[in-house]
């Protein structure tokens, strides 16, 4: 059997011609995917980069922060499994959930805990991105886009707080909304969006429940997608502290005025 | 056109159909019976099998067959329409059409929805005679019975007696004007707890009577209000809101809620400056006020 064209040849050796049609069988499978999705190169292209020779733990921040929102997206997609969100049930279907449900109490603590340490990690990654100076030139675009992601983590921090409809959760709610209502001009709006209507009430719940749950994670999932693919495309920084070149190739005439901007970067650079 | 694929296409085949008809009969085995179920699976199976088979034979034989040259293709320019702008603006139109099409129901359902039908609620707070004169009560009701506690709103109230031969009261919202947490009575409780429920409505009344002597203060930022809801101390921005009310069959029926500038005297003689509710925080006078230029309708 010969494999399709191209991709996966085996670089020529002295292996017997029988270990050889061996090594084409078996990697006859990736070449058929190979041909016919491109998913094998994808994959090299997402995971087999290079890095500077010196990237840190420091620089692993990033990465956990997206363990740790993958982490409230399946525990948030199972709780909702049997969270009731009525101003009647949604309480009770916390103590269900806590008390009553296999494990309940730990994939709600999960989600509970995960919650803070979701926000605390994307704050150390910004910081790790901000001293490292990862956010310059050609990473401008990056660092916007975090920012909105921070914002719609902590709009997922201030919606999730309200769906256990105990008496913290209500009055956190009122004040969380009625501080939105001060905002000038448009604040009285977005109060009254926020509340969907004239009164706190059962919509406030369904709207919070709603967002928290479907809005705003799918757009933290569009905005992740994006930001990984810049992260691909531009490579990962190195260190401040780092004598060698970043794990890319400089844009060709970017040296000489770089050079002139940042003379300390770029010394050790031939 | 056949160029772009490679030129090595391959013949149609029945295999597909079979692996098709074999998966759906495997699906409809497993409601209907074990038979169908291996029926399917072999139809499926024996299919596979096939196409494996024949796409072997048939990448064998292409690749005796040279790849077609496509370096030298690429250098033509793709073929255009002589009218692809228009063919691009009206994609475009069309789309922007089913867009706004999708756009309008669902901003007006999740946006503008709020701000309109706002139900005007009226309350029937009992007998008048259940409030004595000059007397103090917390007073907590349900603005819309049917849909329950989370409706439950709390008034102060306190019968000022007879003006001009009107039954008088001043009725205080327990919002604090702050951010909205529940105000409290800098003050004893005097009374039980009294509870009436109307099986009729689902409508639950519950009284207390209290002596907030040092007025009323806000557990959450410490705002500070004195017995007529003037701000005394802390961040509130205005005075405690009020309720209009009407005396309808000896009944006190609350109304609409509004917002207060400032309350100059007291009880039946206070000057009360009025203005349209708004939400907490929001200045209602002062140069500040023009802060907040576009009030949605609020009751």
């Amino acid at each position: 059997m010969s494999p399709a064209p191209t991709t996966k040849l085996p670089p020529p050796t002295r292996k017997s011609e029988a270990q050889q049609k061996l090594q084409a069988a078996a990697l006859y499978p990736l070449d058929w995917l190979e041909e016919r999705s491109g998913l094998v190169s994808f994959h090299k292209f997402v995971l087999f980069r290079n890095v500077p020779r010196d990237v840190n733990w420091m620089q692993t921040l990033g990465a956990a922060t997206l363990t740790a929102f993958l982490v409230q997206a399946i525990t948030g997609v199972v709780l909702a499994m049997y969270y009731k969100p009525h101003p009647d049930t949604a309480y009770e279907s916390i103590l269900h959930i806590t008390h009553d449900v296999t494990m309940g109490w730990l994939v709600r603590g999960m989600h509970r805990w995960g919650a803070s340490i979701f926000i605390i990690l994307m704050f150390f990654h910004m910081a790790r991105v901000f001293l490292f100076g990862a956010y310059k030139y050609p990473r401008e675009l990056n660092w916007i886009i975090g920012c909105l992601l921070l914002a719609m983590g902590l709009t997922e921090g201030f919606t999730g707080y309200l769906l256990p409809w105990d008496q913290t959760a209500y009055w956190a709610t009122v004040v969380g909304i009625n501080l939105n209502g001060t905002a000038p001009f448009l604040g009285p709006f977005l109060g009254t969006v926020l509340q969907g209507g004239a009164q706190i009430g059962g919509d406030t719940l369904s709207r919070f429940y709603s967002v928290h749950m479907l809005v705003v994670p799918g757009a933290i999932f569009a905005l992740i997608g994006l930001h990984l693919y810049l992260v691909i495309r531009l490579g990962v920084t190195s260190p401040p502290w780092s004598r060698t070149e970043a794990g890319r190739e400089r844009p060709a005439g970017k040296d000489a005025a770089h050079a002139e901007a940042a003379p300390g970067e770029s010394e050790g650079v031939a | 056109m056949e160029a772009h694929d490679g030129g090595s296409k391959p013949r149609q085949s029945i295999w597909p159909v079979g692996i098709a008809v074999g998966i759906a009969a495997l699906l409809v085995g497993l409601v209907i019976s074990w038979w169908l179920v291996a029926a399917g699976g072999g139809l499926t199976l024996a299919f596979l099998v096939g196409w494996l088979v024949d796409s072997a034979r048939q990448a064998r034989r292409a690749a005796g067959i040279a790849a077609p040259a496509e370096a030298a293709e690429a250098e033509v320019p793709a073929e255009t329409y002589t009218r692809n702008a228009f063919l691009t603006a009206s994609t475009l139109a069309v789309g922007g059409v089913v867009g706004a099409g999708i756009a309008v129901p669902v901003v007006g359902f999740s946006i503008v929805g709020p701000f309109l039908h706002v139900k005007k609620y009226e309350t029937d707070l009992g007998p008048i005679t259940d409030y004595p004169e000059n007397k103090w009560f917390t007073t907590t009701f349900m603005l819309d019975p049917k849909e329950g506690d989370v409706t439950r709103r709390t008034a102060f109230i306190r019968n000022n007696g007879l003006s001009d031969g009107v039954p008088s009261f001043t009725i205080i919202s327990n919002h604090c004007v702050h951010l909205g947490c529940p105000v409290q009575p800098n003050g004893p409780e005097i009374s039980k707890a009294k509870t009436e429920r109307d099986a009729a409505t689902g409508q639950e009344i519950t009284k207390i009577g209290i002596l907030p002597a040092g007025g009323f203060g806000c557990p959450c930022h410490g705002g500070q209000y004195d017995s007529e809801g003037n701000r005394t101390a802390g961040p509130p921005v205005r005075a405690l809101d009020r309720y209009d009310y009407a005396i309808r069959g000896g009944h006190l029926i609350l109304g609409k809620p509004y917002s207060v500038g400032h309350v100059t005297g007291t009880g039946a003689q206070a000057e009360i400056r009025k203005y349209t509710l708004a939400g907490p925080g929001q200045h209602i006078d002062g140069w500040e006020e023009f802060l907040y230029p576009l009030q949605p309708p609020h009751n």
